[in-house]
């Protein structure tokens, strides 16, 4: 961490220039519902019309059983084949068989009378329980240039089941080619929807599959080979997971890397990488999250549960804004970044392990990928009415906030976010106070208004059945509801905020200070958001930018000012983060105090949880939503990269964690402001 | 042949004046000459006059025959004649005065060229645009006494200071002349060059050795940085075959002959070397040495490398050569690798030991078309796995299919036309090939012509397998003829703002499609980019098969029209074209050499421990820099 800092030191005495673009001139396309024309014309027409998708111009076209064969046949799986074959002792037509086995089980088989029952189905669905269904057709004209110039990946946000479905729907909508998709294995358990979704394109991967080189061959190749064919667009989700929280997840490396290599290897000439951010009104799974967060494990995927949420159709979701990114092209991001060469002296078909800079590279990419994705995200305004209701209910106002409070503070914020550049669907026609009291009618499961007060939907049922634990979750399912729309918004206001909470607790005006502690903050906090390795002094400059031009910082060559009409940006911005701040404090804390020897890793979040659960209880903490699951494995993640705890190889007990309680000790109080970043540093030497 | 090495024992003066006198006849030189072979020793020792020799084809003054500001012969030359149809003038080439009707359209529709558009060169050189010479005083003081000629006239100069790549061209096309050589010297033979050298070490002067002036790599570019006096070495005059032996099948050559003479001389004693260079008819034997050529026959004859046997170059440090003529040595690195490459950066090579064989027997062409360029290359790779290539086996896209169908001259009857039609048919209805995905490989069988004949069948049975058809004789022949006349059509192009040039690679087998494809479409790709206003030319050829891999050959062509710096955009294209090869597994150079063209990639192609190899060879033999072209390096 000393080393951090010291470097990017340097970097700030020697002026780093780097001039943010106002993010208010950002352009975005216009979005056409494409729901309109189904509730005007036939389903079956819709579902049985002509559909010729443009294709890839290099395309070998084949079938999907020839894919397997390709693969089967393919230099790549030979050599691996042969390799185990060696090492395990079984015989090479064994290991094949095996393999063969592997590829059965996970191809696709993309058929066109599947898409067309899904057209149909999908679009009663839809209309029952979707207002729109928005897309940028400028998007979908882009990608339509794209997929025949080069093999496209696309890559969707994953906040619902619903994801995937959507993106097929939408690309047969625009008679654009069906993509092949990767799904996980769990689907498999729901047996005929599995083969249904097999028949539309998915193919299953296993979750974990580390060491099976076998697997990890048959895998790579049989995604490789389509890429390669341009069989079809590939389609999976950079988060690897759909996010429980509505924060986008540090991106998974594995599909990146094998998307990228037939380009990194010279077989194809460019990949193009198209983000696309899909953004639902109302989650599908919106309490299933939170439940799950809470320790309430999620139920195994089923058929028959699937048809018991058949209630779900008749409520109401809102609208769903589907946003294709411009296309990033693979080469361009590789220019200057990686030295292709590298491939020239190993035979193409012998799996290597990517080198330093491939990974370093590819590590990048995804990040990128994931803010564009982030970037693109419609807000509706009802994320900045749950941001402000969770911020009036942790200052203690549990009777509510008058509605014309509310009207008034959420016109500041839509201002204030449009300043940050923030893709607000925002009806500017409509006044204000129809614009929130739609928001509120949509959510009324998640809010009240009563007596023109505005409060959460803590009170579930009778009060005395409840112990006070139950109580307590059940208002945590609430709390954690609404923070998951809160988290849609928290990328635009992450850098400025990281820079209040600087600003927040630095003993100084200094721009060193401040600097330094928005460093810690950033540092401790990568594991929780979508920050950018390596991208520290530009976070820093767009946080001062942005809150320079709202007014409420001044900033200069050495000092970082508040404003006096800045203060309340500042201090709402404080207050996004404190529930993080203050929840790594008392996982911070639980680790000094509470933790016993014997704690591993699968036994830290229930430890924690109880925790956490006390000091709630005592009304020593405020924020319910510090139980988020999420929020605890992120904290510990961040510990034990520091190096504040590691865990112990070889112990008696797998996954065994050991504490530093000094070093977390001193985390704790540098979160909390009681000690300063230069001595915390210190202390961690 | 009085070799200062060779202690000059008897007998080998006496066998090797029974040889002169064999080669004598066989060169059937002017009478009087005789004794200039003779004289082992050189004819300036003797103080003879210098003869120019009339059999040679280039004479001293190089600009009496061939052009200041294009490729070759002044008289041969692509034009649009008054009906607008392009024809090929002079009378040295097959295509010499035939029509080309097709060639206008093919311009037209490849480049949107058309002939209203048409720029014009500088008709002349101006001599008064060349800058003076910086002429070292005691240096041509002490050179005059030897008797070698020389020369400052602005003409000679300005000829040895460009070889042949797009910018050296277009700029002289537009007038504009850089850094010239300050001097021309022709020494006649061995031991004039290593007076030169002495006297150019002795008062400090830069020597930049030029052989046939046919480089594509910035290699004859004089350094603009270089403020000493620079000399151009020019050895067009050491133009003789000193021996032949026929017991070893070899022959002992003065450096600065050019190939097509070599080959000729050869001829007439029923010899060859089967060096066959695309530039053989001006490119010099020294040039090959020092630039590690490869030849389109190399599959029976070899490259460059497995030709020689014995090299004598002179450097600052005194004469290089190997005592014996063994071979095969096993005797620590072969020195011959630190000369064959050396681009002039060491000395100058004087003469060279070279392989011979006896004119083959019989020799035939063919060609054979494929329904798609891949299934081209897998059988040139079963073709090279079989180890059963004939003399030339290349493979060209379809881009350049339609070129080279493009420049067929006007058919003399009907029936020919005819035929043409029928093959066409036949290709493209009949066996359903694309007219748009075919390709045509081009083949040269050498040998007896019984071998020859089974041979044929041998390739001919191997391209069925992939689809390939028969396609005649002819077509093949007229592939390997457009070889020779393709240079002459760049100049075409650039008076209708068309600019272009070729550039190779060597690359593994696996790798041969990949590249193909990843090159062509980075050109197209960068000229969209760099706001070339035409669809650019982007095709590529395999011309040489190894067991481990192949050359390929890209040409690369844009019509500028609309451009600012038309060289300055062909240059950063040509740059990311490298790139694009070199991050495909290709190699900087397949045989057109380095130069100062592609010097930035030398460090990461050979590592830096082996820049520090070659560095410290420099270092040794040239510690002044004498032989300072800076190429390579």
């Amino acid at each position: 961490m000393l080393n951090f800092s010291v470097f990017v030191g340097q970097r700030m005495a020697s002026k780093v220039v780097y001039s943010p673009r106002d993010p208010m001139l950002k352009k975005r396309d216009d979005f056409e519902d494409v729901l309109e024309e189904r509730r005007r014309s036939s389903d079956l027409r819709y579902a049985l019309r002509c559909y010729t998708p443009v294709l890839y111009k290099g395309l070998t076209p084949c079938k999907a059983s020839e894919l397997k064969t390709m693969v089967l046949g393919s230099d790549q799986l030979h050599y691996v084949v042969n390799q185990v074959s060696r090492e395990s002792g079984v015989s090479v037509d064994e290991v094949q068989a095996e393999a063969s086995v592997i590829l059965e089980e996970m191809a696709q088989r993309l058929q066109l009378s599947t898409i067309r029952f899904f057209a149909f189905t999908l679009s009663k669905v839809f209309k029952a329980m979707f207002r729109s269904i928005c897309v940028n057709e400028e998007g979908l004209q882009r990608l339509q240039q794209v997929i025949q110039e080069h093999p496209v990946v696309l890559l969707p946000s994953h906040r619902s089941y619903m994801d995937f479905l959507l993106m097929s729907y939408i690309l047969y909508t625009y008679d654009l080619p069906l993509p092949v998709i990767a799904a996980g294995m769990d689907f498999m358990g729901m047996k005929v929807v599995g083969e249904m979704l097999r028949m539309s394109g998915a193919f299953f991967i296993r979750r974990s599959f580390g060491g099976d080189k076998l697997y990890w061959a048959v895998f790579s190749e049989y995604v490789k080979t389509m890429l390669r064919n341009g069989f079809a667009p590939l389609e999976f989700f950079l988060e690897g997971t759909r996010s429980r929280t509505a924060k986008s997840l540090t991106p998974k490396l594995g599909l990146l890397n094998i998307a990228m290599d037939p380009f990194l290897k010279g077989e194809v000439f460019d990949v193009s990488l198209v983000p696309v951010s899909i953004s639902y009104e109302r989650v599908l799974e919106e309490t299933l999250y939170a439940r799950e967060l809470l320790g309430v494990p999620k139920p195994k995927e089923s058929t028959s549960g699937l048809f018991k949420a058949r209630r779900v159709l008749s409520e109401d979701y809102g609208s769903i804004h589907v946003y294709f990114g411009p296309p990033v092209s693979v080469r361009s991001l590789a220019e200057g970044r990686v030295n292709r060469s590298q491939f020239s002296l190993v035979p193409r078909h012998i799996p290597m392990r990517p080198s330093e800079d491939v990974h370093g590279f590819v590590n990048d990419a995804a990040y990128r990928l994931v803010r564009a994705q982030e970037d693109n995200m419609v807000l509706k305004p009802w994320v900045l009415l749950a941001s402000l209701l969770l911020q009036n209910q942790a200052a203690g106002k549990n009777q509510g906030v008058p509605l014309g409070e509310l009207i008034q503070q959420a016109v500041w914020l839509r201002d204030l976010c449009r300043q940050f550049g923030a893709f607000l669907h925002w009806p500017d026609h409509v006044p204000p106070s129809e614009v929130v009291s739609s928001s509120l009618s949509l959510h009324s499961g998640l809010v009240r208004v009563s007596e023109d007060r505005v409060f959460l939907a803590l009170e579930q049922g009778p009060p005395c059945s409840l112990t006070a634990e139950e109580e307590l979750l059940s208002q945590a399912v609430v709390v954690l509801s609404c923070a998951s729309y809160r988290n849609q918004v928290l990328h635009v206001f992450l850098r400025p905020a990281l820079l209040a909470s600087a600003i927040h607790t630095a003993s100084s005006s200094q721009k060193q200070d401040v600097y330094n502690n928005f460093l810690f903050l950033r540092n401790m906090f990568s594991n929780e958001f979508i920050l950018c390795p390596g991208a520290a002094v530009q976070d820093f400059e767009e946080a001062c930018y942005l809150l320079t031009k709202s007014g409420a910082l001044h900033v200069n060559q050495h000092e970082v000012l508040a404003t006096e009409r800045g203060h309340r940006t500042l201090a709402f911005l404080t207050g996004v983060l404190d529930p993080f701040l203050q929840g790594y404090q008392l996982v911070c804390r639980f680790l000094c105090e509470d933790a016993t020897e014997a704690l591993t890793e699968r036994r830290f979040v229930p430890a924690v949880r109880e925790f956490i659960i006390k000091h709630l209880l005592k009304g020593r903490l405020r924020y319910p939503e510090v139980l988020s699951s999420d929020l605890q494995r992120n904290a510990l993640a961040a510990l034990l990269r520091l190096g504040a705890v590691q865990k112990v190889q070889g112990g008696e007990e797998p996954g065994a964690l050991k504490v530093n309680r000094v070093m977390v000790n001193s985390l704790e109080d540098t979160l909390g402001g009681r000690l300063s970043t230069q001595k915390a540093l210190r202390a961690h030497l | 042949m009085a070799s200062s090495s060779c202690g000059g024992g008897s007998d080998r003066q006496m066998a090797a004046q029974h040889r002169l006198s064999i080669i004598a006849g066989h060169l059937q030189r002017p009478s009087g000459s005789n004794t200039a072979i003779l004289a082992a020793e050189c004819k300036a020792q003797a103080s003879k006059p210098f003869v120019s020799s009339e059999r040679r084809t280039v004479p001293r003054r190089r600009q009496e025959i061939m052009k200041w500001n294009g490729w070759g012969y002044s008289d041969s030359k692509f034009v649009y004649n008054k009906k607008g149809q392009a024809e090929f003038t002079g009378r040295r080439y097959k295509l010499s005065g035939m029509i080309i009707p097709g060639l206008k359209d093919w311009m037209e529709n490849t480049f949107g060229a058309t002939l209203q558009h048409k720029t014009t060169a500088t008709p002349a050189l101006n001599s008064s645009a060349v800058p003076p010479p910086t002429l070292n005083e005691a240096f041509m003081e002490e050179l005059k006494s030897t008797g070698i000629p020389f020369s400052a006239d602005a003409e000679d100069r300005v000829f040895r200071a460009h070889g042949h790549c797009l910018h050296e061209i277009f700029a002289l096309r537009e007038g504009k002349i850089g850094r010239v050589p300050d001097m021309v010297v022709w020494p006649n033979c061995h031991n004039d060059v290593v007076k030169i050298v002495e006297l150019a070490c002795k008062h400090n002067v830069c020597l930049i050795p030029y052989g046939g002036g046919t480089s594509v790599s910035s290699a004859l570019e004089c350094p603009p940085e270089e403020s000493r006096s620079i000399v151009s070495l020019d050895t067009s005059q050491m133009n003789r075959i000193l021996w032949i032996d026929e017991k070893n099948l070899t022959a002992h050559v003065e450096a600065g002959i050019i190939g097509q003479d070599l080959e000729n001389l050869l001829n007439e004693s029923g010899y060859c070397t089967g060096h066959e260079p695309d530039s053989m008819e001006f490119s010099s034997l020294g040039g090959w040495v020092a630039t590690r050529a490869s030849g389109m026959k190399k599959n029976i004859y070899g490259n460059i490398e497995d030709l020689v046997i014995h090299i004598k170059m002179v450097t600052p440090q005194g004469v290089i050569e190997k005592s014996c003529q063994g071979p095969r040595m096993s005797t620590g690195p072969d020195i011959h690798h630190f000369i064959m490459g050396s681009e002039g950066t060491l000395g100058v090579i004087t003469e060279v030991t070279m392989k011979i064989r006896p004119v083959p027997e019989y020799q035939k062409y063919g060609s054979v078309v494929f329904p798609n360029f891949e299934q081209g290359v897998a059988c040139l790779r079963e073709v090279a796995r079989q180890r059963c290539a004939p003399a030339s086996i290349r493979l060209m896209d379809n881009e350049q299919f339609k070129f080279g169908h493009a420049l067929k001259p006007q058919v003399s009857s009907i029936f020919t036309s005819f035929l043409d039609g029928l093959k066409k048919f036949y290709i493209t209805k009949f066996k359903g090939f694309d007219p748009n995905r075919l390709c045509v490989a081009t083949l040269l069988f050498e040998g007896d012509r019984e071998k020859v004949l089974q041979h044929e069948k041998q390739v001919y049975d191997i391209a069925a397998k992939f689809g390939g058809l028969a396609a005649g004789e002819d077509n093949g022949q007229r592939g390997y003829m457009l070889t020779f006349v393709i240079a002459y059509l760049r100049d075409l192009g650039m008076d209708y703002y068309v600019i272009g040039e070729s550039f190779e690679t060597s690359v593994p087998w696996d790798r041969v499609l990949d590249i193909c494809r990843n090159v062509k479409a980075r050109i197209v790709y960068e000229c969209k980019d760099k706001g070339v206003q035409f669809p650019p030319l982007s095709t590529c050829r395999v011309t040489q098969t190894y067991d481990a891999g192949a050359c390929v050959y890209f040409y690369f062509a844009f019509n500028y029209r609309g451009l600012g710096d038309p060289v300055h955009v062909y240059e950063q294209v040509e740059h990311a074209a490298r790139e694009e090869i070199l991050a495909n597994g290709g190699s900087l150079s397949h045989h057109h050499g380095v130069g100062k063209l592609r010097k930035e990639w030398m460090r990461e192609t050979v590592s830096s421990v082996g820049m520090g190899m070659l560095q410290s060879v420099k270092d040794y033999v040239d510690p002044k820099n004498i032989f300072g072209s800076r190429n390579l390096l």
